[in-house]
């Protein structure tokens, strides 16, 4: 099981850069699942989740673009109300910090991603609980 | 008004004597004291006999300022360094700095040298001076305030920078006469107007001498329109004392070079040819009444001609032009002086930091560098690139003592050039 990666971009100019990027990604046909745009004053960072990671890294990064991947948690949550309630609860009963969280919902199955300083140690810590953490695979099969 | 009229009106017959007399006494005391010219002199086949006028002086050896940096610290030093009084140095953009020695004697006859400006300008000693320029190593604030003090001025030792106290000393002191560099001259203008302060209405300073960067006759007008002064060029270099070389009078138009204390040359800045009167070229000044520290033929760097009419003002002291430019890379932001150099030492000791970055001066004083990330340097965290412009803000302001605004950008994105890289894109509008 391969854990989920986002990949970042370092972009100036973020909505013209968000244009040539894109048709990069186009061009391997590679499918964005999920994209968002940080910024803070001068500074952008596109984070986009991919479903071919490796080589949308690759052809960015040979086209000069200032690449990075982030390790992040997909975890699953139930489509319905006290969902994600349920994940809040046991992370912060787990005493996982999380940097940055976001959301989406593919058909039946939402889907929380979050940041935070250590993936792989929160991955082991949350593997004997209740909640279901997504691999890659799953997440581009949703 | 004359500080010392005698020698400021001297007849050209006699000071032509004088300078003579104090150039064969200069010469021959380098050529006794310090090896460096002794050993000049050897390899050019010259002694102090063949200095049999003044225009023998074109024989004499070049200082450059690369020899101040190999000889220093003492090497040029032509008397026992308990002799010396005071040590000031002009900053490198390589390596060593220069260092510069003082004795009583050239303490004293800066101070004079700076009077004699003073007075020029009409500053009596009713006058309070606001000495707005860089105190410390550098020579532009310490020998100007020895100068206004022997006037008998008040002096207000209020140092470049901080324009809110600068502006409270000037309601509170009445400060008539400045001394500030002519980008923080326009950028304090603007201050002021931001404030809502009427220089003319609301304070007393009525003259600035304005100098250590070179400006236009453009922004000497605005500066005198915006802060409601007279603005006096004041001309200087710390290899040769710092300010009080040459001085506008009250005509504003040249500035006196005081002839009894340097030798004065233009000389073609490549070839080192002596150009006559009135052509453009390199100053070239040899001390001629320095004791601790005597220079022959310092190539300045600085392009300027000689103005050899006689001035309204009765000073028989010839006049050099308003400098056009330096060769030097120093530059002077808000008052302070920075070079390059000193903004790479640090953003090249961040590992995340990469090869390239930009230092863009615009608007009045606005400093922005512009930085490449290392390729390295890049997690994918926003919040890291901001903590990194933060780090690199305050290290930049620890080290250079002016806040500039600095621009995280990727890799590979700023302009590079061939060899020399244009690290400075001054767009000042001075
Ligand atoms: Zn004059």
């Amino acid at each position: 099981m391969h854990p989920v990666k986002l990949i970042a971009v370092f972009a100036e100019n973020q909505l013209g850069q968000m244009a040539r990027i894109t048709k990069k990604l186009a061009d391997i046909h590679a499918n964005i699942r999920w994209v968002t745009i940080v910024t803070s004053e001068t500074l952008g960072v596109i984070k986009f989740l991919v479903d071919k990671p490796d080589l949308a890294y690759e052809s960015l990064h040979a086209k000069g673009y200032t690449v990075s991947y982030i390790e992040i948690l997909a975890i699953a949550v139930e489509d319905k109300p006290g969902g994600l309630n349920a994940v809040a609860e046991c992370l912060a009963r787990n005493n996982i910090n999380v940097e940055n969280a976001s959301g989406f919902v593919s058909d039946n199955q939402a889907v929380l991603l979050i940041e935070v300083a250590n993936a792989a140690a929160a991955r082991a810590t949350l593997a004997n609980q209740s909640l279901r953490l997504l691999s890659e695979e799953e997440i581009f099969n949703l | 008004m004359f500080w010392n009229q005698a020698t400021e009106t001297i007849d050209r017959g006699s000071l032509g004597a004088l300078q003579l007399k104090r150039l064969q006494e200069t010469v021959a005391r380098v050529a006794g004291a310090v090896p460096f010219y002794r050993q000049a002199f050897t390899e050019r086949g010259l002694t102090p006999a063949h200095i049999k006028s003044l225009s023998d002086a074109r024989h004499l050896p070049f200082t450059t300022s690369a020899d101040l940096r190999a000889t220093y610290p003492t090497g040029l030093l032509a008397v026992p360094i308990d002799e010396t009084l005071r040590l000031h140095t002009s900053s490198g953009t390589t390596g060593k700095p220069k260092a510069l020695f003082f004795s009583a004697r050239d303490v004293a006859n800066a101070a004079e040298l700076c009077a004699r400006c003073f007075v020029m300008t009409g500053m009596t000693k009713k006058d309070i001076f606001q000495n707005m320029m860089t105190y410390g190593l550098f020579t532009g604030a310490l020998v100007t305030h020895y100068g206004a003090e022997k006037l008998g001025c008040l002096v207000i030792p209020a140092g470049p920078g901080n324009s809110e106290k600068q502006l409270l000393l000037m309601q509170d002191f009445r400060s008539t006469t400045i001394h500030i560099t002519p980008s923080y001259a326009l950028y304090f203008a603007t201050f002021l107007e931001k404030k809502g302060v009427d220089p003319r209405r609301d304070l007393a300073i009525r003259r600035a001498f304005v100098g250590a960067e070179p400006y236009t006759e453009e922004t000497r007008c605005k500066i005198e329109q915006a802060l409601g002064v007279r603005v006096f060029n004041s001309y200087g270099l710390s290899e040769m004392n710092g300010p009080g070389v040459a001085f506008e009078c009250e005509h504003q138009h040249g500035m006196h070079l005081w002839e009894d204390n340097y030798l004065m040359e233009i000389v073609n800045p490549k070839t080192g040819e002596p150009l006559p009167d009135g052509q453009t070229g390199e100053l070239v000044l040899t001390t001629l009444y320095r004791e601790a520290m005597p220079l022959l033929r310092y190539r300045t760097r600085d392009i300027t001609s000689i103005i050899a009419e006689p001035c309204a003002c009765g000073r028989t002291h010839r006049r050099i032009d308003r400098i056009t430019g330096r060769a030097d890379d120093m530059l002077i932001v808000r008052g302070v002086n920075i070079y390059p150099q000193q903004i790479e030492r640090v953003l090249m000791s961040l590992p995340a930091v990469g090869r390239n970055y930009q230092i863009l001066l615009d608007g009045l004083d606005d400093m922005t560098v512009n930085v490449e990330l290392a390729e390295a340097g890049f997690d994918g965290h926003v919040e890291h690139l901001t903590k990194l412009q933060a780090d690199i803000t305050d290290r930049l302001r620890a080290e250079i003592l002016t806040k500039p605004k600095v621009h995280l950008v990727p890799p590979g994105t700023l302009p590079v050039s061939e060899g020399k890289a244009q690290r400075v894109i001054d767009r000042r509008s001075l």
